[in-house]
């Protein structure tokens, strides 16, 4: 069985993120980036197959040089090689450009080697609009299955069942394979690395591949083509200092009134 | 002389720790501390991250590194919590390194899988109640009767003796006149009871007991090594121990570090931050160097030990890493807690915890004498 496993690399959420003033995208060059805290949930589940049964993992990311370090730690994971989508022309790419680059990719390995399941995570960490799985299955024709908390394979591993999680009801949901995937943060608790996993990391496989690899034009993805882009942004105004309430006996009265007066009751 | 630079996968490693011991311990530490919690729960996470494996080749469960790794390990551990430093630093030095050291293949099978899983513990019994630094006085005696071994005899403060989860306990016992030997007790053996834990300065959260001997029967094939080679094979054990407990005293050194930069940049007094006043921040710089040195020391020690230097070599490279690391942490947390003023007499800073911590360090595995007469040996002084 063969699964691949989307991962993005984003600006570490501790750090001060910003975004490039020249273009108005996220700055992913000044800022450290890091393996998207979701998309560990996606791998955690991806190794968690593979070790029921006989699988091998591949874990595939469109980002910039230092994407690469994304591929790293999903490898120091224990996933078993990795692809790195990488060309200049891809900075500034929206969620439909970089699920085209995904799918062309994805295309590519199922090529060489069928694909059964493609998993992501629930959303990136940046950008944070959950969509690129469902574009990606769009593109690929194939099952889409999202914010899956558990992921389970059928004996023959032909179907996929997954629980979501919802405000009013817990669906289960089953998918014929191959299919595309999303999983949430509460699936699983995503493993460390172990110092055996950093080394056994140094030697596994990784491609690189850019977009003429890929069969895609430079015209269209990047910033040029997103169907919507950044007009302006501006610093989040520091927080407010809290009102503290006093409780003469009519704590409660003046929590209602202040509660009132912001609209919330 | 060896090189000592850690390898970008050691700092990688070092890294994915530091990530562990800030989410998974240092919320907890001062829950645990105060009372006197052993975390069994958070020691077999930190065997599933692989650490008490570490040095224990793959075939037994291990990852097969490097002694380095451990130490690595040990110190961003114990910069967050020196109780489970000394749980993890007592569980691969004392615990795993004499059974693969000396194990023969089948002790190796029986005990090593569970322990570099951290599915279990292992101690190591030497010290007595009237014999400390002068270990060879062991008093405690093994008898080879039939083909068992019965052991009658008192243990005194051993790390990891009684868990939860405590498999063993390697002690060394006097099986003839001369002889001191090492054998391998399994926990809940007949006649090996587990006294009632210490009450502690530091190290809460780690577990410490008096051990007695009631006519114990282990079965002869318990004996760990050579008979008689138990007094070679604890010092050598010691030399390894020493490098490892080195780098838990540069973890509390660098938590010292740590948290007095941060007190002392946002504390104020008359008008500024108290970094600002020379009297404070060259404290802190010397700390800084204190904990520089103490950890090119220790990480050159294990680099000696790794490369496979002459014993007399790592002998002393572990003494003075163990001597210089232990002392810079003591006055390490001192000035940190000088630092914090009053706060830092405070139970709820983790400074006034480093503080009871930091003595144990100066004392264990060899007292700071012990290391200096080594040290003084080494250079061939006919000290006593
Ligand atoms: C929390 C804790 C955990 C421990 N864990 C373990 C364990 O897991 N296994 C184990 O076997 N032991 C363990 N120990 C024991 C520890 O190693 C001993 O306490 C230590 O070696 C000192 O021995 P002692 O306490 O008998 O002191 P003593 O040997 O009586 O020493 C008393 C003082 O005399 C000094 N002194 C002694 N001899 C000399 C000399 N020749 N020259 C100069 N000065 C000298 C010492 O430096 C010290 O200052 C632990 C101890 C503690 C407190």
């Amino acid at each position: 069985m063969n699964i691949v496993v989307c991962v993005k690399y984003v600006p570490d959420a501790t750090a001060d993120r910003t975004f490039d003033p020249a273009d108005r995208t996220v700055d992913r060059v000044n800022v450290p980036g890091v393996l998207s805290e979701l998309d560990e949930h996606a791998i955690e589940a991806a190794l968690q197959l593979a070790e029921s049964g006989d699988a091998e993992v591949t874990a595939l990311t469109v980002g910039p040089a230092g994407a690469s370090d994304a591929i790293k730690k999903a490898l120091q994971m224990g996933v078993d090689k990795g692809v790195h989508v990488t060309d200049d022309a891809i900075h500034g790419s929206d969620a439909p450009a970089t699920s085209l680059v995904l799918a062309k990719a994805l295309t590519k390995l199922d090529e060489t080697s069928p694909v059964d399941l493609v998993l992501c995570g629930m959303a990136s960490t940046d950008g944070g609009m959950s969509v690129v799985p469902a574009m990606l299955a769009e593109r690929l024709g194939r099952p889409q299955v999202t914010f899956a908390g558990s992921l389970e394979l059928s004996d023959d591993r032909g179907t996929l069942t997954i629980r979501r999680d919802g405000e009013a009801a817990t669906e289960t949901v089953e998918a014929t394979l191959p299919a595309v995937v999303s999983v949430t943060d509460q699936a699983n608790e995503p493993r460390y690395p172990s110092f055996k996993g950093i080394m056994a990391a140094k030697k596994k496989p990784v491609e690189t591949w850019s977009l003429a690899d890929l069969g895609v034009a430079a015209s269209e993805v990047g910033l040029a083509v997103a169907w919507s882009t950044v007009e302006s942004y501006a610093q989040r105004p520091p927080r407010q200092k809290g009102t503290v309430v006093t409780d003469d006996g009519d704590g409660g009265r003046q929590l209602v009134a202040f509660l009132a007066e912001q609209k919330f009751v | 002389m060896t090189a000592f630079e850690l390898s970008p996968e050691h700092e990688e490693f070092r890294q994915v720790v530091r990530e562990f011991a800030r989410a998974e311990i240092a919320p907890y530490a001062a829950d645990w501390d105060e009372h006197h919690h052993f975390p069994v729960d958070t020691v077999r996470a930190m065997g599933k991250l692989g650490l008490f494996g570490l040095i224990v080749p793959e075939e037994y469960g291990g990852a097969g590194g490097d002694f380095t790794s451990v130490c690595v390990a040990i110190e961003e551990i114990g910069r967050v919590d020196q109780s489970l430093g000394v749980t993890l630093e007592a569980g691969v030095g004392l615990g795993i390194g004499p059974i693969l050291r000396w194990g023969t293949d089948e002790q190796k099978r029986r005990w090593l899988p569970d322990l570099a899983a951290g599915h279990a513990l292992a101690g190591f019994g030497l010290t007595e109640p009237e014999a400390g630094s002068d270990a060879g006085a062991t008093r405690t005696r093994a008898a080879l009767e039939g083909d068992q071994w019965v052991i009658n005899g008192a243990k005194q403060f051993i790390t990891n003796s009684g868990t939860p989860i405590t498999s063993l306990v390697t002690v060394t016992a006097r099986t003839g006149d001369d002889e001191i030997s090492a054998i391998i007790v399994p926990t809940g053996t007949p006649g090996f009871v587990v006294e009632p834990s210490y009450r502690k300065l530091g190290w809460h959260a780690s577990d410490t007991h008096p051990l007695t001997f009631d006519n114990c029967r282990v079965p002869a094939d318990h004996l760990l090594g050579e008979r008689g080679a138990g007094f070679k094979q604890f010092l050598a054990a010691l030399d390894e121990g020493r490098i490892a407990l080195a780098a838990l005293a540069v973890g509390l050194a660098q938590g010292c570090l740590d948290e007095a930069v941060e007190y002392a940049s946002t504390r104020s007094s008359f008008g500024r931050p108290i970094g600002a006043r020379q009297g404070v921040a060259f404290q802190i710089a010397d700390l800084k160097v204190a904990v520089e040195a103490g950890r090119l020391l220790t990480y050159k020690a294990a680099a000696a030990k790794d490369a496979g230097r002459p014993a007399a070599e790592v002998k002393q490279a572990a003494a003075m890493a163990k001597l210089f690391a232990s002392e810079a942490a003591m006055a390490a947390a001192r000035t940190a807690t000088q630092v914090f003023g009053g706060y830092g007499f405070m139970e709820e800073y983790p400074v006034a915890r480093f503080y009871r911590d930091a003595k144990i360090l100066e004392i264990g595995e060899g007292t700071s004498e012990i290391q200096r007469m080594l040290i003084a040996r080494g250079l061939g002084l006919p000290v006593e």
